[in-house]
């Protein structure tokens, strides 16, 4: 379908002068020959000839379909020079940044499937090219833009180098793992990475993806991409679960995790349980001195995309009170599909000091933005 | 109410879409098998530019296993969260008694009874001899 557009009045927005911390933004490659600068001969060679190999079948394909173009993305993302959604900075800019007066972005990129790569040798040389990327043509020409350090957790010697080749940088402010992994996340052989990040300051974003080659729900695979979204809860309440449990945040206290794009709203419940059997099992999990909640109350964050819509939006004000009001950052998702829109996406007027805390004061405060 | 030219009848192809301003807000100006529909350009949901989505059949079921595409073309869907809504009314699909996008009036008129006014082309000059879409805004 064509639609032609006549006499197009600038969009003002009405909260431009909000000034909010967006935590998650994906820019993406126009083509993955954009890694080709920042990869070693031999693995541009490797890129080129043999490519990436996640742990699925039909390695390149998305496992769902998502209803709109480049596996769930926003119609209107696609930048009018072309390109992929999120591989135009200028249009990035016209459609968030500029747009909702975005202070700093934090920068999620989904691209080369780098912490999934089954040759873990190439997963380090994606990691570490997908970091000069972000690095050199996102962040050097928009500081607004924060990278998050790739890294690959099968390959604990090279993402623990890679942590400490971008501490103190100020173009990055979290290391990112993918949820779904081999393993969950607190299982010891993961521990290194999680001391090497909070050691080097970084709190560690768990963003939703990852090709484990599990099924994406505990009962196996679901047949509607329906079902698959909602499994993003899933994958985020067995990773906290595994986090505290296994002790996570007695051995490393000062660890920051934030979790993205898994919602927020299971967590209360996920807690009351949590700490029901704490009350019960205790005896199997002695390193644990505190309720299961205190861990997660002080040692996680959450962003709010895809937020819950509850049929009376205020239920949302009692989710944000338990979780508390200094755990949650909003988040837009931009370019994908399923983004949520700062001005709207919140349908219950919130305290004017929550607000500033859930757009602005939890990101700077955990970052360390100034 | 006052009723705006915004566009010259075959300007817009079947399937496609115009977006024009009138009197400040942005509407979209569908013709869906040769009939002109008018919704607003905002998606009551998170304000989405509803109009930049595409125009799809509704898919029905009576029971699973079961299915038919019906009113090709006579739903909007969103181009960010895919809500559908009826072209012809501005109902949403998911919950129409309640959320509905706003939806325009839209008569195409030959340039003679024009000529006669009252009306407002903007940007679209009119002559007697042809016909035009009309939005009443």
């Amino acid at each position: 379908m064509n639609v032609t557009v006549m006499d197009r009045a600038p969009e003002v927005s009405t909260q431009s002068q909000l000034g909010f911390v967006d935590c998650d933004v994906h820019p993406y490659v126009k083509s993955g020959a954009d890694l080709d600068p920042f990869l070693s001969e031999r693995w541009r060679k490797h890129r080129q000839m043999i490519g990436g190999r996640a742990r699925q079948a039909l390695s390149n394909s998305p496992q769902y379909f998502r209803l709109s173009p480049g596996t769930g993305m926003r119609r209107d993302a696609w930048p009018p020079g072309g390109g992929h959604p999120g591989s135009d900075l200028d249009f990035m800019r016209e459609q968030v940044l500029d747009k909702f007066g975005v202070t700093h972005g934090m920068m999620l990129p989904l691209i080369g499937r780098c912490s999934d790569e089954r040759n873990v040798e190439f997963g380090a040389a994606l990691c570490t090219a997908v970091n000069d990327w972000q690095a050199h043509v996102w962040s050097d020409p928009e500081p607004r833009l924060k990278g998050s350090v790739q890294v690959t957790a099968e390959y604990p010697e090279a993402a623990i180098a890679e942590i400490e080749r971008r501490a103190g940088d100020r173009r990055f402010s979290q290391v990112m793992i993918p949820p779904r992994g081999l393993e969950p996340l607190g299982r010891r052989r993961y521990w290194p990475i999680l001391e090497a990040a909070a050691a080097n300051g970084f709190p560690i974003a768990l963003h939703l993806g990852g090709t484990s080659g599990h099924a994406s729900t505990g009962g196996g695979w679901p047949s509607f991409y329906h079902e698959e979204h909602h499994s993003y809860v899933q994958s985020m309440e067995a990773l906290v679960t595994s986090l505290v449990i296994e002790g996570v945040f007695e051995r490393i206290p000062n660890l920051r995790v934030v979790l993205v794009e898994g919602g927020f709203a299971w967590m209360p419940s996920l807690c009351w349980r949590l700490d029901k059997h704490w009350k019960r099992l205790r005896e199997e999990v002695p390193h644990l001195k505190r309720l299961p909640s205190e861990y997660v109350r002080e040692n996680i964050w959450v962003t709010t995309q895809p937020i819950e819509e509850p049929e009376r939006p205020e239920d949302l004000l009692q989710t944000f009170e338990w979780i508390g009001w200094d755990r949650i950052m909003f988040s837009t998702d931009y370019p994908h599909w399923d983004q949520d829109d700062p001005r709207f996406a919140i349908k219950v007027p919130l305290p004017e000091e929550f607000r500033r805390k859930l757009f602005r004061d939890n990101a700077m405060s955990l970052y360390g933005l100034a | 109410m006052a009723r705006h030219v915004v566009a010259s009848l075959g300007e817009i192809a079947p399937g496609d879409c115009k977006i024009v301003t009138v009197q400040g807000r942005e509407i979209g100006v569908f013709n869906v098998g040769g009939e002109h529909f008018a919704l607003i350009n905002r998606c009551p949901h998170e304000g989405a530019p509803l109009c930049r989505g595409v125009l799809v059949g509704l898919a029905e079921s009576d029971r699973p296993g079961q299915f038919r595409l019906v009113r090709q073309g006579e739903m909007l869907r969103c181009p960010w969260h895919g809500w559908e809504f009826d072209i012809r009314t501005g109902q949403s699909w998911c919950d129409p008694d309640s959320v509905r996008a706003r939806s325009y009036a839209v008569t195409v008129e030959p340039g003679e009874t024009l000529a006669k006014g009252p009306f407002v082309a903007e940007t679209v000059p009119v002559s007697v001899e042809r016909e035009y879409v009309v939005v009443e805004v």
